[in-house]
């Protein structure tokens, strides 16, 4: 652990006040993060994966304690330049996809390109195809959600993800909606996505799917009581032979994607 | 956001509901529509009504019983009626300034004679009528000084009343029965057209003396007309007929006029007055029907918002600023404006044209109107989206993807 780490924080804590109770969804949490690392954050329902996740999105802030992605102190900043790290650092991926309803794959995974405010002129279009070919879409680019399985939604996601080269690929419960053939589709996506350099954590409460990342987190009532390497490491992609698949790729999504 | 990427994506949410936008956009449609027409329709009117006033006569001057009021042209209201032959015969006399003058009785009778008959005014006017109301004929003459002395019982048709009762026919030398007293027709005249919804041409004239005696029977006159040998000499003509009238009427150095002396453009400037007075009123009821569909765009972003909370957290998940998410729905409400009042100005500039057609008036609407309703439809979008916009921009990131 070194000041190099790609996540930092320190002593975190977040309350809820919900009128006069005080939910304590994190109570004081230490975790560092390197670069390329694969980790998977473990917990029973309630325990504060997504709260954690959300800070490490920032998409909110601790409220004790002190983050640092990629050296910056994410304390300080305002709204916009949390808004600006989501864009440039972060890439997120949802347990519901969260795509744009009646707007095309390549739309989708073009906007975080679209909000990019650094000034960089670039291809946007040719980005987000080469994205969605990373992802194995290259040829459902003017596909809608609507007409995409639940696994090939979570593709998108993925490739929204990563089109702007964020830092941090950060997934709440990826494979939530799946079975369990397209939850090792994707978490072979991710192993071989991590095997490129991309840092990646994820939330899921399958030991299953845990045992695919590098580190296991685990995480109880706002702690975390757990953070080990993963020994007994699966590759996906060797996985997916003995796993029946139940229905061809292109199966009817398993949930809708945002409305 | 880039602002063409803002509008292509307005316009691109706009169309994923476009039943909905349309409806949305209906009020603003309607509303630049009606205020474009008013717009137009007055316009038309006020130019058609100078075009006629110029045509009513040359360098007129015109005396009408009562005081001078502010706004509207007091014709004949009786109660004050102090206008005698005689102001005629004084004014006739005594002012040099003036190259014509004729009084004018004016009586409504059934006019019987050629087809079967015609309820038309009658108005018994002197020799210099013609030259002040720049008459021309269509058939015959007018009548002569002698015709006036002798009281003879001598007409000149309008061409409405000859249009009626002779239809393409000379009518020269035919009598015409007017309250049961046979007259000779002795002249038709062209047509004038229609000034402030007046027919000029729906009218029988006669010298005032055999009106006098034949038709109306009384002794006042409902008004005078006058006119000057050149425009220049319109005001001092003015002063000079004031003063004779004030002679003739007595009226004391303190006392006010009892008669009121209008130039053409002072007809004109009030009857404009009084088309622009309505043409403001109908534009303001039009223009409430503009607010009425800037709350039902508000009314449409609110609900557009509540629905599209968890589109609002994806986008502020992978980096839309607040400010972002703002101008997206700014940009969304304003486009829907801008089009329903592009739309409405269309209809408008229609339904002016096709008025113009039906009336005959000059509907053409004014460069400024266009200019006027596309930037107020903009700024009724900004206005009633603005609050929605806000609501939006707002909400919790967290929150909006965890909205169901
Ligand atoms: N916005 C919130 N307001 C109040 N309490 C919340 C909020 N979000 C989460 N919590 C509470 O914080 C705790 C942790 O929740 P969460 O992080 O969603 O757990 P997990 O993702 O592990 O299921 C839960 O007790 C939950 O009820
Ligand atoms: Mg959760």
């Amino acid at each position: 652990m070194t000041e190099s780490s790609v996540i930092r924080i320190e002593n975190v804590t977040k309350d809820y006040y919900m009128g006069r109770n005080v939910v304590h969804a994190l109570r004081g949490i230490d975790l560092h993060v390197e670069r390329g690392e694969m980790i998977a954050i473990m917990g029973a329902s309630g325990s504060g994966k997504s709260t954690l996740m959300n800070m490490l999105g920032c998409l909110d802030v601790p409220t004790s304690g002190d983050y640092y992605l990629d050296g910056v102190h994410v304390n300080d900043l305002s709204d916009n330049e949390l808004a600006e790290l989501r864009n440039r650092k972060l890439g997120f991926v949802f347990q519901g996809f969260n795509l744009l309803a009646r707007t095309t794959a390549l739309e989708n995974v073009e906007l975080p390109l679209l909000y990019d405010r650094s000034g960089r002129q670039r291809d946007t279009r040719a980005l987000a195809t080469a994205a969605l070919e990373m992802v194995g879409l290259g040829d459902r680019l003017d596909h809608q959600p609507s007409e995409l399985s639940g696994g090939q939604q979570q593709r998108v996601a993925i490739a929204r993800a990563l089109v702007s080269e964020p830092t941090v690929v950060l997934a709440d419960e990826p494979t939530g909606n799946l079975d369990s053939h397209t939850s090792v589709e994707i978490m072979a996506l991710f192993q071989e996505l991590n095997r490129q350099g991309i840092t990646i954590l994820l939330v899921t409460h399958e030991r299953d799917i845990a045992r695919y990342a590098r580190r296991e987190v685990e995480v109880r009532d706002g702690r975390i009581i757990r953070d080990e390497v993963v020994r007994d490491r699966h590759q996906a992609a060797e996985d997916l032979s003995d796993i029946p698949d139940p229905d061809a790729d292109d199966a009817p999504a398993a949930a809708e994607g945002a409305s | 956001m880039k602002t063409a990427t803002l509008v292509r994506v307005a316009v691109q949410s706009i169309l994923k509901n476009k039943l909905r936008a349309f409806l949305t956009m209906l009020g603003i449609v309607i509303g630049v529509g009606a205020v474009i027409i008013m717009v137009g329709v007055g316009y038309g009117a006020q130019s058609s009504i100078e075009k006629q006033i110029s045509g009513l006569g040359t360098n007129m001057v015109m005396i009408t019983p009562g005081e001078s009021r502010q706004g509207g042209v007091s014709m004949g209201s009786g109660s004050f009626n102090r206008l005698r032959i005689g102001d005629y015969d004084k004014l006739k006399r005594e002012a040099y300034l003036v190259s014509g003058v004729s009084p004018v009785i004016s009586t409504w009778t059934q006019a019987i004679g050629g087809q079967g008959n015609w309820r038309t005014s009658v108005n018994g006017v002197s020799t210099d009528y013609q030259a002040i109301r720049d008459l021309n004929f269509a058939y015959g003459t007018w009548f002569t000084e002698n015709d006036v002395r002798a009281m003879r019982k001598v007409t000149v048709l309008g061409a409405t009343v000859a249009k009626n009762l002779y239809p393409d026919t000379d009518p020269v030398g035919e009598q015409i029965q007017l309250r049961n007293v046979p007259f000779t027709i002795i002249g038709v005249l062209q047509s004038k057209g229609q000034v402030m919804g007046m027919d000029f041409d729906d009218v029988v004239l006669m010298p005032y003396t055999t009106a006098r005696s034949r038709l109306s029977g009384w002794s006042r006159l409902n008004f005078i007309v006058a006119s000057t040998f050149s425009p220049s000499d319109i005001p001092a003509a003015q002063d000079e007929i004031r003063l004779i009238m004030r002679e003739a009427h007595d009226i004391g150095q303190f006392e006010e006029d009892d008669f009121t002396i209008r130039n053409q453009d002072e007809l004109a400037s009030a009857a404009q007055s009084a088309t622009q007075i309505m043409t403001m009123l109908l534009a303001a009821i039009a223009s409430i029907s503009l607010l009425v569909g800037g709350i039902g765009i508000m009314n449409i972003m609110l609900v557009s918002v509540t629905e599209r909370t968890r589109e609002i957290g994806i986008r502020m998940a992978i980096g839309a600023r607040g400010s972002d998410v703002l101008t997206q729905f700014l940009i969304e409400s304003v486009v829907m404006s801008v089009m329903g009042g592009l739309i409405g100005l269309a209809i408008g500039i229609f339904g002016g044209m096709i008025i113009g057609w039906v009336t005959g008036w000059n509907t053409a609407t004014p460069p400024q109107a266009i200019v006027l309703a596309v930037g107020f439809s903009a700024a009724i979008g900004i206005f009633f989206g603005w609050y929605p916009a806000r609501q939006a921009a707002a909400l919790n990131p967290i929150q909006a993807l965890r909205y169901e």
